[in-house]
């Protein structure tokens, strides 16, 4: 903790990010609370406040229909949030078990995951994403499901590499002249020495799931209307560029304090943890 | 006398793409009960392999190894795994840096399913005082031990499982010289008390003196020479034997009699 503390102290950028990503997440954990207009995340129309500039009551200005822009970035946010997390959540596990069972069994185990994984990281990411996206319907749920399809096969890189290399360890040794079973070496030896890199590019990588997402609704894709997305609202607003500026700066810089928040934090973390580079 | 672990015309060969290694050449010998086998050679004599196939890591190309008289198969039992254990060379990665030393010991009496489940933090308990540690060692991690420390936890695991063999790969070597004596002090206590067979291998010929029974020289895969320690160092038979006694550093005359002045003060002191 100590340590923590001193390195989030030396380096501003790392306490940036810790600050920046607080705020989003404090933001969108009660939006409720902070939005001056709840009710704007929804279909709401309020023609007699439609398309205004930054002005008090409207921070960030109101959009075409004359909903609070700053109201729905928070719940754009909880959104947001909400995809990267539950992303992560799937994509991580079956990732990273698969880096580890190819990296540690070898053999054709190891040459049948790794190809199949290859096959899956030749293909652009957001292409793989949107192909799927444009299969399946444009919901929520199968925005998560092309984006964790698109995740998976980098953390199985990242812990295929490390399992390699933890693998030549003595302790790796150790357990196998102990007659521990694979289960045991794989999940229980070699799996704790992988978290501290996990941790920190799943930090990393929730800046660039909002990044991916908010892509795939800029292009129509994503999350439909009307559920708050910064990509959506940045597309939106594009066509009133540059009159109606705040339609589209504010989601996108909404966009941008994500991303470069997770950065820094997954930044800090790496130091923090002391990850190897 | 028939071997513990007996070894008949085992061999060892490696493909390396077209290439074919052979680390160990039609290699026979005994380890009888009880005693400290040492096997010296330089690196590259096939001698670390002899370990790994006696742990059964690999099984030899050709050949069998017997233990009390049953021939391993390729596939370890877990009861032969439990007979014969390991210390590495380096504990610092031998020990899980991410698993505290109490886990680390605790494995082995997990997997072998020795004493009851709640005695087993006991058992780790007296493990670490058998190897002169403090029991509350248990909770630390091996990043907070030092090098000796460390050892000895090691030594402790290769114990957890109650072995009657531990193959001892170059267990000192990592260490500075003063923690080097007192883990060989300790080895052999243990050896003593629990009546454990060593294998030892090593290329410290001053260690093989101190421990050592027996001595089997090897070298380029090839078993060269196998004797008492007492008859290897006074009468080697094989040229290869007489250079790597030969290039020990001698002791000169001056300094036994320096180290038997300090030791006697050492004494007077203690």
């Amino acid at each position: 903790m100590k340590r923590a503390a001193y390195i989030l102290v030396r380096n501003p950028l790392s306490l940036t990010g810790v600050i920046l990503i607080a705020l989003v997440v404090f933001g969108a954990l009660f939006a409720d609370l902070i939005a001056p207009f709840p009710e704007h995340r929804g279909a709401v129309v309020d023609f007699a406040n439609f398309n205004k500039p930054p002005e008090w009551p409207y921070l960030f200005g109101t959009d075409l229909v004359g909903r609070d822009l700053f109201s729905r970035i928070l719940y754009a946010y909880r959104i947001s949030l909400l995809l990267g997390v539950v992303v992560l959540a799937i994509a991580v596990p079956i990732g990273v078990t698969i880096g580890l069972v190819a990296g540690y069994v070898g053999g054709w185990v190891e040459y049948v995951l790794m190809r199949i994984t290859d096959v899956f990281l030749s293909i652009p990411p957001l292409v793989l994403a949107m192909s799927m996206m444009g299969l399946l319907e444009p919901t929520l749920t199968n925005g998560m499901l092309a984006v964790t399809a698109m995740w998976w096969p980098w953390y199985t890189r990242l812990v295929y590499n490390l399992t390699r290399s933890e693998k030549e360890e003595g302790y790796v040794l150790a357990a196998e002249v102990i007659g521990a079973s694979r289960a045991h070496t794989i999940f229980r030896e070699i799996l704790p020495n992988c978290v501290p890199s996990i941790v920190t590019k799943m930090t990393l990588d929730l800046g660039f799931v909002i990044l991916i997402a908010s892509s795939l609704s800029f292009l129509g894709l994503g999350v439909q209307p009307p559920t708050p997305d910064l990509g959506s609202m940045v597309a939106d607003g594009a066509k009133y560029l540059p009159d109606s500026w705040w339609l589209t700066v504010f989601p996108g810089l909404a966009i941008l304090v994500a991303v470069f928040g997770f950065n820094l934090l997954g930044d800090a973390l790496r130091d923090i943890l002391g990850v190897d580079q | 006398m028939t071997g513990l672990l007996s070894l008949r015309n085992v061999s060892k060969v490696f493909t390396l793409g077209q290439r074919e290694i052979r680390a160990v050449d039609d290699v026979s010998f005994d380890v009888v009960e009880g005693e400290c086998l040492a096997i010296v050679g330089e690196s590259g004599s096939g001698k670390s392999t002899i370990a790994n196939m006696i742990l059964g890591i690999y099984p030899p190309s050709m050949g069998t190894i017997a233990w009390r008289g049953d021939v391993l198969p390729a596939r370890r039992e877990l009861r032969h795994r439990r007979a014969i254990q390991l210390v590495q060379q380096n504990p610092l990665s031998s020990l899980n840096p991410r698993r505290s030393v109490g886990a680390s010991l605790r494995l082995p009496l997990d997997v072998h399913g020795i004493g009851d489940r709640s005695h087993r933090a006991d058992r780790v308990a007296r493990l670490l005082e058998e190897v002169g540690l403090p029991a509350d060692f248990m909770n630390r991690s091996p990043a907070a031990l030092s090098g000796g420390q460390r050892q000895r936890v090691a030594i402790a695991r290769a114990l957890a499982s109650e072995s009657d063999l531990v193959v001892l790969d170059e267990p000192t070597s990592a260490l500075d010289v003063l923690v080097q004596a007192r883990v060989l002090k300790l080895l052999a206590d243990l050896r003593d008390k629990r009546g454990l067979t060593y294998v030892f291998i090593t290329h410290d010929l001053s260690v093989v003196r101190n421990i050592a029974d027996r001595v089997a020289v090897f070298e380029k895969g090839c078993l060269r020479e196998l004797g008492t320690t007492e008859a290897i160092f006074a009468n080697p038979q094989h040229a290869y034997t007489r250079r790597l006694i030969a290039a020990v550093p001698v002791v000169a005359d001056a300094e036994v009699a320096l180290r038997n002045r300090l030791m006697e003060n050492d004494d007077a002191a203690a």
